[in-house]
């Protein structure tokens, strides 16, 4: 069988067993629910409630007419007790509306469209951006407009993203197993958004039954399933449509300019659940995992759960437990406390002890090129760290530091350890400045 | 108050590789040439390595005090340093000259640039280099195996002599597997291609260096209508080839840079052993080589991906 790949990146230990075969589970609702009032890539929303109002189940609670922006909503019914700014996971701190749940459940009634071939592409993207839908691979990109490239780019693939290529998460997975049909049925609305005939689906090779399922629902609507080598990072946008497709989108450019959009295996869910049943994203399923929990699982979770509850129900060992992650463990974000609440693009919380991270003292570089050699993007990490020690921001440019994906491939594999990443994160952050 | 985690950028987990274990995996390699050297040269080989691998250790200590730093002469680097430098070393070399290039190699060769990981000459070939240049008679001064003083192969093929007639036998396989005059580590291609085998398998170096290096050499002594089996098999091209040219602190990091290094190495190997007055070119090729590698990184920056048109 041909396995589709791409050049560089790395084999990570996947420790996706510890929860590959365990089921779904639909986690407990809290008591108190946290709704940040940004959950995609762009500014803060307008929260659409007032303290005392009372909000029902899927309800509209924060907006804004931003254009890179998407809504939120309430995921319990109740009553708004404060809004207030409180921590976030993704950064600092953000004006944040805190339901008190009622456990009445009373649901907020939008239209359900069974036949959604009937519906217009303006129709289909409207209903995408009013129930919350952003890109659930973790970036948040909102997906109405991730749906809507620029007219003058024909596009001829849809590409769905199902590698999910970092390690411990398996929620993807578990979702094209347990889901199938409702996942196949998004991406076919994806599809007829979009106006394309190919429909290529892309799964790594070790989630052998999904595969498997995905590929007897798919052929039904006529699409294509690519087996991808296990790898990091196959789910990289442009590395996908490369091992994919073989198109390489050019440097600064985006995927539509090689006729292609990428969408998330998840995301196609919630297309699903918004259109044909009116149900906005107000749920997440994420993997808990880690050598610091205990009875590592996959969760159903409404968003704007603490993390705090969730550890407690999985009984992490906070004594063992050296890092708190957001995501994968490649690209995910620290967290510094438990008092965070469960987003959009939390695609998993990982406990990590000292014994699976590695730590090791940082030492000088010995050109080992190893980094080189993993580097996705076919850049120069090695570079980097040197560069923005000397805070020499122009030379690092001229190492096409912006090309940087920061998979953090080039940090993983390094012997010495070096701060190849975080060099490229400082770089980059001085960099656009200095061009602006 | 509840607890705070440590937080810090991804990726939150690394490679079980470190700066050691790469180290101690070159150490290995390069056991089975000190096998063979045992072997042929007897327990002396031992003691020469023993005494260069410690006196590296003992010197790098030394700087690293001085220089106010942490102790790493554990890190395998110095270990190495101490080997290679035995091995490019005939038999015959008094113990005292042995500590005086080893400690030159550490010192000169890596300490004053900065230590691991900052130098640009290769260590051990510099040490080599410093004791031909201050006392050349004794770096020639080769033993055969069966005890005797005499030329090696390349001493021979300068004179014009042709070696099937000076040894009265096919001389390749003694060549292949050690059995001939020349510094302890240098002799036996075998054991030094086994080395660099598992180097490769283990991913530390790029096969494309030392094919490159061999091959060149190959083609060149072909064209200049010399025997190419004698030169790739004689002197210290199998361990210049998979232990010196492929150190990765002070040889190139991109593939293509490998290649000019390695097309580099080859032909100043021949210009020396051809034109030169020294029968044997392979360390000065690298040390020279070494000199220009930063400047072959610059030119040879890899094609990013996505340095493709765009339909503009």
């Amino acid at each position: 069988m041909k396995l589709f790949s791409f050049k560089g990146g790395i084999h990570p230990p996947e420790n996706k067993d510890l929860t590959e075969n365990l089921k779904i589970e639909d986690f407990k609702i809290p008591k108190e629910i946290c709704i940040p009032l940004l959950q995609h890539i762009g500014v803060v929303l307008e929260p659409l409630v007032k303290v005392g109002d009372r909000v029902k189940k899927g309800q509209k609670i924060g907006d804004s007419s931003g254009f890179l922006s998407s809504p939120v909503h309430s995921s319990v019914s109740g009553v708004v007790k404060k809004i207030e700014v409180r921590p976030f996971p993704v950064s600092g701190r953000v004006n944040t509306v805190i339901i008190e749940n009622d456990y009445e459940e009373e649901i907020f009634e939008y239209p359900k469209y069974k036949e959604y071939e009937k519906l217009t592409k303006d129709e289909l993207l409207k209903i995408v951006r009013e129930m919350g839908i952003v890109g659930q691979g973790g970036a948040t990109f909102p997906t109405h407009i991730k749906l809507n490239p620029p007219k003058d780019k024909k596009i001829d693939v849809l590409l769905i993203n199902g590698a999910e290529c970092e390690p411990y998460l398996n929620a993807d997975n578990r979702l094209m197993l347990e889901q199938t049909e409702k996942v196949v049925k998004g991406i076919d609305i994806f599809r007829h958004i979009l106006g394309v005939q190919r429909v290529v689906i892309g799964i790594e090779e070790n989630k052998e039954e999904a595969i498997h399922k995905m590929k007897e629902e798919a052929s039904k609507y006529g699409m294509e399933i690519a087996v991808l080598k296990t790898k990091y990072p196959q789910g990289g946008e442009k590395q996908l449509i490369k091992a994919v497709l073989d198109r390489e989108v050019p440097s600064g450019k985006l995927p539509s300019e090689v006729g292609v959009v990428v969408q998330n295996t998840a995301t196609a869910l919630s297309v699903y659940e918004a259109v044909i049943e009116g149900k906005p994203v107000i749920e997440k399923v994420l993997t808990v995992s880690g050598l610091g929990v205990k009875t590592p699982k996959n969760l159903r979770v409404r968003i704007g759960t603490q993390f705090k509850e969730i550890l407690d129900y999985v009984e992490i060992d906070r004594e063992k437990t050296e890092k708190l992650v957001m995501g994968g463990p490649m690209m995910g974000l620290a967290q510094h406390s438990e008092e965070v609440p469960v987003i959009k693009g939390t695609s998993g919380i990982l406990a990590l002890t000292k014994k699976e991270m590695n730590p090791y003292k940082s030492r000088a570089c010995i050109t080992c090129g190893k980094c080189v050699d993993a580097c996705p993007m076919n850049l120069s990490p090695l570079m980097y760290a040197k560069l923005a020690r000397f805070q020499e921001w122009k030379e690092m440019d001229k190492y096409d530091l912006l090309d940087c994906i920061e998979c953090g491939s080039c940090s993983f594999v390094c012997p010495a350890n070096r701060p190849l990443t975080e060099g490229i994160k400082i770089g980059k952050a001085k960099l656009r400045a200095m061009k602006r | 108050m509840d607890k705070l985690y440590r937080v810090g950028q991804s990726p939150h987990i690394r490679t079980k590789e470190t700066i050691e274990s790469v180290m101690y995996d070159v150490v290995i390699a390069l056991l089975p040439t000190l096998l063979v050297a045992i072997y042929f040269f007897g327990m002396k080989a031992l003691y020469m390595t023993l005494v260069a691998v410690i006196s590296a250790m003992l010197a790098e200590y030394v700087s690293l005090k001085l220089m106010k730093r942490e102790i790493t002469i554990f890190d395998g680097s110095a270990i190495i340093t101490g080997m290679l430098f035995a091995f490019i070393s005939p038999v015959t070399l008094p113990y005292p000259y042995i500590i005086i290039g080893s400690v030159v190699s550490i010192v000169i060769g890596k300490m004053v640039f900065g230590g691991l990981g900052h130098n640009v000459f290769n260590p051990a070939l510099l040490g080599r280099v410093f004791l031909m240049a201050s006392w050349p008679a004794l770096l020639t001064r080769y033993v055969n195996v069966d005890g005797s003083a005499g030329a090696t192969t390349l001493d021979y093929l300068k004179k014009g002599k042709d070696l099937m007639e000076v040894f009265g036998h096919n001389v390749y396989l003694d060549m292949f597997i050690g059995k001939m005059a020349g510094s302890m580590g240098e002799t036996s291609a075998l054991a030094l291609l086994i080395g660099g085998l598992y180097l490769i398998y283990k991913k530390h170096i790029d096969w494309k260096m030392p094919v490159t290096i061999i091959s060149a050499v190959f083609i060149l002594a072909l064209i200049f209508g010399q025997n190419p089996f004698y030169h790739i098999l004689s002197g210290g091209l199998f361990i210049g080839a998979f232990f010196m040219a492929t150190d990765m602190v002070t040889t190139p990091y991109t593939t293509s840079g490998k290649i000019i290094f390695g097309l580099g190495v080859a032909c100043i190997t021949m210009l020396i052993r051809l034109k030169g007055s020294y029968p044997e070119g392979v360390a000065f090729s690298i040390l020279i080589m070494n000199g220009v590698t930063s400047l072959i990184n610059k030119y040879t920056k890899p094609k990013k991906f996505g340095e493709v048109k765009s339909n503009e």
